[in-house]
């Protein structure tokens, strides 16, 4: 049995099942219901996971208590707390406000599951494992992320509430500002490769230098410079911490939020876990060679495994950052991402640039090919990073003591 | 540097991460009701009366009903009911004991008055916290059995206190049981009046309790 084709097998078995006209249909279908039930669970464990770790991260215990309904002995460290949550936001009351706009207030949760759920049909999660084999999948992963955007007006907007409002108009202009830099940093991946599709993306990353060195995008100096710009957009875009103003519990009172409760509330929260888990997986197919082992002593195990370890690690960092920093203020914000973000992603695309034209240099070239294009990354990062809070800093207080 | 504070911060919380699986310092979580909450040793609530002897609670009670707690309580929440007779205490002297010895732990306030007055180390504070009964009057209403406690669970709480407690009384013991020997053997010596009660052994600090 090979495991690396073995959901592949699975899927063509189920299918071979049906009569020739809805094989089709059926093959599609399971795609989905794959994609449904595995990161549906893995969203599940995700919130769990982030609750003990951010417990563990600031010395304490996390959720602990729940278990089995009739095995009270049985307490499984809490991980059936998701579950416990999952009946709790079902079964609480949904509360519409009278004024507010019925259809658009119902939808919004709706349409930010379903855009922010696209996304995984271009990712390539293993080496023959792709729902969509798509030729432009960054374009589309993009164009169904950005909709996301969209659903969260339409709440602010619908729930006739001006924290709702407010906060909605705040997240657009933080979502519209992190989306430059966030594919401005993608854009070197495409420039080298030459292609936007994912698959092939990942397939570019194979090999190692001296046998160790894998060719992962991260290794080289535009890589590592793309794939930061692409972390901290990726945590603006998902509205995490540190870059979680939409929804900023102590000044908006969760902002386009406010007005949803129940299981429309967790269809939110389930929206940015996908979104947070969709971009974590661009990232790990862009810059961490995507299904690639580290190793090529490591490629017993399947790609898909490695996709998800990756993916996994890449969801940990986030969480990391989560119990580590402080929210930003919006104007901090915006800021960082016109005044540094983006012209370090332009200058990247450059680098990038000049890594596609100096690809023929060899002997000792090759060190003045890294050593210009670390330059390009490094110079302008202490430049212009000395200068983004100019001003600013130490703040003075005119009346404190 | 940009980024090097970011950097130390996670630095901070990875230590945070790694030090709550190893280092009690960093994870003071005590799970309450699954593990018994652990109390400062100064930690008071509610009195108790202290028996000499765990098996036989009621007939070696330190306190001889002198009532001087009942008198000085704010609150007035002893009552307490002298007996008709009289018992040997541990030092063998016959004490009057209660009778009748009630604290109404809804009234109580804690405030240790009672065992700051109390002449003969009887009651001492407890460490209970968990109190809870289905009836507030009678419920709450402890008599004599439901407060005395051993002095081996005085010493289990409180170490130091009651360490202290009983090298004092074994050293008072002590001190009266040579009087009553030097009194003894004056009695003896002066052949005066042979008198029967005079003659008897000093009493001996004999029961169970006081030597721990």
């Amino acid at each position: 049995m090979n495991l690396e084709t073995l959901p592949l097998q699975f899927r063509d078995w189920i299918v071979s099942l049906f009569p020739g006209a809805l094989q089709w249909f059926v093959h599609h279908l399971l795609s989905i219901t794959a994609i449904l039930t595995f990161f549906g669970l893995f969203f599940a464990f995700t919130t769990i996971a982030e609750r003990k770790l951010l417990a563990r991260l600031q010395n304490r215990l996390g959720p602990n208590r729940s278990g089995l309904p009739w095995f009270r002995r049985l307490k499984l460290w809490g991980l059936t707390q998701p579950f416990a949550d999952a009946i709790k936001a079902i079964t609480k009351e949904d509360v519409v406000p009278a004024v507010a706009d019925k259809v658009l207030h119902f939808l919004a949760p709706v349409v930010i599951v379903a855009f922010s759920l696209l996304g995984f049909a271009v990712l390539p999660f293993g080496r023959h494992l792709i729902p969509v084999e798509l030729d432009a999948a960054i374009l589309y992963f993009f164009a169904a992320g950005t909709a996301t955007e969209l659903a969260i007006f339409m709440a602010g907007w619908g729930s006739r509430n001006k924290y709702s409002l407010l906060a909605a108009m705040r997240a657009l202009a933080q979502l519209i500002s992190y989306e430059l830099p966030l594919i401005l940093s993608v854009v070197p991946v495409i420039l080298v490769v030459g292609t936007l599709s994912t698959s092939e993306i990942a397939l570019a990353q194979g090999g190692w230098t001296w046998g160790i060195i894998p060719h992962w995008h991260v290794f080289t100096p535009w890589g590592f410079a793309g794939f930061v710009i692409f972390l901290v957009a990726a945590l603006a875009e998902s509205n995490r911490s540190p870059f979680d103003l939409p929804e900023a519990e102590s000044e908006l009172i969760a902002g386009h939020l406010t007005e949803y409760s129940g299981f429309k509330y967790a269809l939110f929260f389930m929206a940015e876990y996908f979104g947070l888990t969709a971009l974590s997986g661009l990232g790990v197919t862009l810059f961490l060679g995507g299904w690639q082992a580290p190793f090529a002593f490591l490629e017993f195990i399947p790609s898909w495994l490695w996709f998800m370890t990756k993916l996994a690690g890449m969801i940990v960092f986030f969480i990391w950052i989560r119990g580590t920093l402080l929210r930003l203020r919006i104007d901090q914000l915006t800021r960082l991402a016109w005044k540094f973000l983006v012209p370090l992603a332009l200058l990247n695309l450059g680098n990038a640039a000049f890594w596609t034209l100096t690809a023929g240099w060899t002997g000792p070239l090759v060190l003045v090919r890294w050593g210009v294009s670390a330059a390009i990354v490094i110079v302008p990062f202490l430049l212009l990073g000395r200068r983004l809070s100019a001003g600013y800093a130490p703040r003075t207080y005119r009346y404190a003591a | 540097m940009l980024g090097s504070g970011i950097l130390k911060g996670l630095g901070v919380t990875a230590k945070n991460f790694v030090g709550s699986y190893h280092d009690p310092k960093r994870m003071v979580t005590e799970e309450y009701p699954d593990t018994p909450a652990k109390l400062p040793e100064a930690y008071r609530n509610f009195p108790f009366l202290v028996t000499e002897n765990a098996t036989d609670p009621m007939g070696t009670l330190r306190c001889v009903a002198c009532q001087i707690c009942e008198k000085e309580c704010p609150p007035q929440c002893i009552y307490i009911e002298k007996s008709k007779d009289k018992k040997p205490d541990a030092t063998g002297k016959p004490q009057l004991y209660p009778a009748v010895f009630a604290i109404d732990t809804a009234v109580c306030m804690s405030c240790q008055l009672c065992v700051e007055v109390c002449p003969f180390d009887a009651i001492k504070m407890d460490q209970v916290f968990a109190v809870a009964a289905t009836n507030r009057f009678e419920g709450l209403l402890l008599n004599r059995e439901q407060l005395a406690k051993p002095n081996e669970y005085f010493h289990q709480i409180r170490p130091t206190e009651a360490a202290e407690v009983d090298g004092r009384l074994t050293a008072e013991r002590k001190a009266a049981e040579e009087k009553a020997k030097a009194a003894a053997a004056a009695k003896a010596a002066a052949p005066a009046k042979p008198a029967a009660p005079a003659a008897t052994p000093a009493p001996k600090p004999a029961e169970g309790g006081t030597a721990s």
